[in-house]
């Protein structure tokens, strides 16, 4: 194992520990901000209790969200100095800017949110967590214009062997910078709206606090369908933008090996890394990956076969994450369109309430499944085209970070189950509600 | 070359104020198990925190993007020469940071000993390791022409960087023990108080033999030898530390804050400026050393970020002001049962 291994396992650690808990603050703060604002409003208690008691479960998940976000800005430097000397310029700007607009507004009136309930009235109170609302959104925004450079570098001239900024203009405005945002964005309220709907749906289930959870289901359904198929939309405009800009990450993706023109998708396939080519492709659909790519049924696709071996990304884990990632965006189309249907009628549907509770983890999941593709797809280059991994990591001893990817394993792994429990726990208390 | 010396200046700056503000959170979370007597006196130190310790803390993420984006090189440089250290530092933030939500979710004595624990170590240890990454950097470190430092924790572990750790540890104990002395009643509030009065003179010491030893071990002061009106940084050390006493003993907590918050920036501006054109000096060879003109980012970059600087630090001191004033009172038992807080 060396430094560049290692390094890259802890950073995914990280960051996909990290993506467990941010996606609920984004979505979740905005379903809570709408509670509290129907409260503010009506003066309806029973949306005052809906904002405490979800509210309880953000501030569970945003600690663990705050801190273990602070580990991703240290890593940049700790074990990506090859990296941050080489982008400083406009990664690090991206990120001080991320803190400066962001963070502070997130962090800061967060504490005026837990602590001012007898401080302020009602309608400001609930306008602050509109702001914390506002700032996580804003954050997300940054971080993800930094990782959008990192996938497609604008905006920069090569100087004194560094990526200057030649442009903020192009960096921060980049098409696709403004899809990875909507995308992700999407993906976090999909999730939260599904956290919701599953926790709800378990006390519909039971038929206790039937409005309490009903009207919490439905804010959250709404939502939820809403954002799954502008997802599938705009997860597909994403792609096309993509194709264009990482041809080598489209081809991992649809484990496509053989350029071609009217490129088929393939119902089923299996790649075979090794021999360059899948060992199974079945049931191929004429033309559909050309079209879905590039609009046009006879466009050319570049397979992977027509780049060196050394520029290709991992192609099992890229295919097999993208193809299980859209199976889920399809089905939380499907399943809220479902609930629509029956949104009059939850306490009579056991089934669909049932399928809802085990449907939280699923968003989870797809929006891990999409950072690997992002991420993973995006191997062996740091900066596409630019700047390779290999060549990012700091220059430090393998004991070190062996010690601290351990470290992050076991105590990350100890704080998720505890804010599980937390959470489980604090969602048993619903009853005490009534 | 103004624009990255102006660069440095704002560099110190926003490391100064993460000192002052979080610097208290760190002082009130050392002296739990020393003021924490009772669990009620504890929950009221984790709330006399709780509205503001989160914003205080993005002053460091400020601070290590700020070093990131105006000086890409160095935050490269010390962010993996100081591995260690920075990674001890973040597992401790972590648990620290969580603590605050967590403790208080399970009316068990064991859970709350546990998070009490993480309080503590992760308040303690993060205090004393900056001091001693601090005291490092003023003195140098053995770093070569590829920024590549020939050593690892136990060598930042130096005499003078024990005592920076030691300085660090003093400034927030005293500077926490005031904030709670304002912030509470009763027993705890008189025991705050006697604790910041106390730990005044130890502060004085570790400030007075810091700057003696400072004189032989680094080269911090050829800045103000060169330009004695600099002193003044010092002068206004010395000045608010005595104020700090005077408002300590008089009963005066917020100005006694006040005062022990500006005794911190003055510490950390004669650090800065004593270091100044350095940024991360190197003890293998002087030419080896990153300076705020050799590992700043391009003057376009620097000259973004600037706007970006003079818009937001203004907006953030404005807002978090508010909120430090929204949250001055005194915390009451009554504010305990309350359903909202720690």
């Amino acid at each position: 194992m060396d430094v560049v291994t290692l390094s890259r396992l802890q950073f995914a650690v990280a960051t996909l520990f990290h993506f467990l808990f941010v996606p609920l603050t984004l979505g979740l703060s905005i379903l809570v901000a709408i509670m509290e604002t129907k409260y503010a409003r009506t003066g309806d208690e029973t949306y005052l209790k809906m904002t405490k008691f979800w509210g309880k479960l953000f501030l569970i998940n945003f600690a663990v969200g705050i801190v273990t976000g602070i580990t991703l800005e240290f890593q940049f430097g700790t074990n990506w100095s090859g990296y941050s000397s080489f982008v400083g310029d406009i990664f690090g700007s991206l990120l001080a800017i991320e803190a400066t607009a962001a963070f502070f507004l997130e962090s800061t009136l967060i504490g005026v949110w837990i602590f001012g309930w007898r401080k302020l009235s009602a309608k400001a109170h609930a306008t602050v967590m509109w702001f914390v609302a506002g700032a996580s959104t804003l954050s997300a925004l940054w971080i993800l214009t930094a990782n959008a450079w990192m996938q497609h570098p604008v905006g920069y001239v090569i100087k004194n062997g560094r990526a200057e900024l030649a442009s903020f203009g192009a960096v921060v405005s980049q098409k696709f910078a403004i899809l990875e945002i909507l995308h992700t964005l999407s993906a976090a309220y999909i999730l939260s709206a599904f956290f919701v709907m599953g926790i709800s749906a378990y006390y519909l289930r039971k038929k206790q606090l039937v409005d309490f959870f009903t009207r919490s289901f439905r804010i959250a359904l709404v939502f939820g369908l809403i954002f799954s198929f502008f997802e599938i939309v705009e997860g597909h405009l994403h792609g096309a933008d993509l194709a264009e800009k990482q041809p080598t990450k489209l081809a991992a993706l649809e484990s496509h090996w053989e350029t071609s023109k009217r490129a088929p998708i393939y119902l089923f396939a299996f790649p075979d890394e090794k021999h360059a080519r899948n060992a199974v492709q079945i049931g191929p659909i004429p033309g559909m990956l050309s079209l879905l790519a590039f609009h046009n049924v006879n466009a050319e696709v570049k397979g992977l076969r027509d780049f060196p071996k050394g520029d290709r990304p991992p192609v099992l884990i890229t295919f097999g994450a993208f193809k299980f990632m859209i199976a889920l965006g399809f089905y939380f189309a499907l399943i809220t369109l479902i609930g629509m249907f029956k949104r009059d009628k939850l306490t009579d549907s056991p089934g669909y309430l049932r399928v809802m509770l085990w449907s939280i983890p699923l968003p989870y999941i797809a929006i891990e499944l999409g950072w690997i593709v992002a991420e993973v797809g995006r191997q062996p280059w740091i900066v596409y085209g630019l700047m390779r991994t290999s060549q990012a990591a700091s220059p430090i001893a393998v004991p070190q970070v062996a010690i601290t990817l351990v470290g992050f394993i076991v105590v990350y792994g100890l704080l998720g189950a505890i804010a599980a429990y937390l959470m489980v726990k604090h969602i048993r208390t619903a009853p005490e509600l009534a | 070359m103004v624009l990255q010396t102006i660069w440095f200046l704002l560099w110190g700056l926003l490391w100064a104020i993460y000192f002052v503000t979080d610097g208290f959170d760190l002082g009130i979370g050392a002296l739990l198990p020393f003021l924490g007597k009772t669990d009620e006196d504890r929950r009221i130190m984790y709330n006399a925190m709780g509205p503001l310790w989160d914003g205080n803390e993005v002053w460091l993420i400020t601070a290590g993007g700020v070093t990131f984006a105006a000086f890409p090189k160095l935050y490269a440089v010390m962010f993996s020469s100081l591995y260690s250290a920075l990674m001890l530092i973040l597992f401790c933030l972590i648990v620290r940071g969580v603590s605050f939500e967590f403790r208080n979710k399970v009316e068990s004595r064991a859970w709350k000993k546990v998070w009490d624990t993480c309080m503590f170590l992760g308040s303690a240890l993060p205090a004393i390791l900056l001091g001693v990454a601090f005291a490092n950097i003023f003195r140098g470190l053995p770093i070569d022409q590829n920024g590549v430092l020939h050593g690892n924790l136990f060598s930042l572990l130096n005499p003078y960087g024990w005592l920076g750790g030691a300085l660090f540890l003093a400034l927030f104990l005293v500077h926490g023990a005031t904030w709670l002395a304002m912030r509470t009643e009763g027993d705890l509030h008189d025991r705050a108080s006697a604790v910041a009065n106390k730990l005044w003179y130890y502060m004085v010491a570790a400030v007075v033999v810091f700057l003696i030893v400072s004189a032989f071990a680094t080269h911090l002061y050829d800045n103000y030898l060169k330009h004695f009106v600099l002193f003044i940084v010092l002068i206004i050390a010395v000045i608010t530390i005595i104020a700090t006493k005077v408002s300590l003993a008089s009963g005066n907590f917020g100005r006694a804050w006040v005062w022990s918050g500006i005794t911190i920036i003055s510490a950390t501006f004669f650090g800065v400026i004593g270091l100044f054109p350095n940024m991360f000096p190197s003890i293998i060879n002087p030419a080896y050393s990153l300076t705020a003109f050799n590992a700043s980012s391009s003057p376009l970059t620097l000259k973004i970020m600037l706007i970006v600087a003079l818009i937001f630090v203004p907006v953030v001191l404005a807002y978090q002001t508010w909120t430090y004033l929204m949250f001055r009172g005194k915390i009451s038992k009554e504010e305990l049962s309350y359903d909202e807080g720690y």
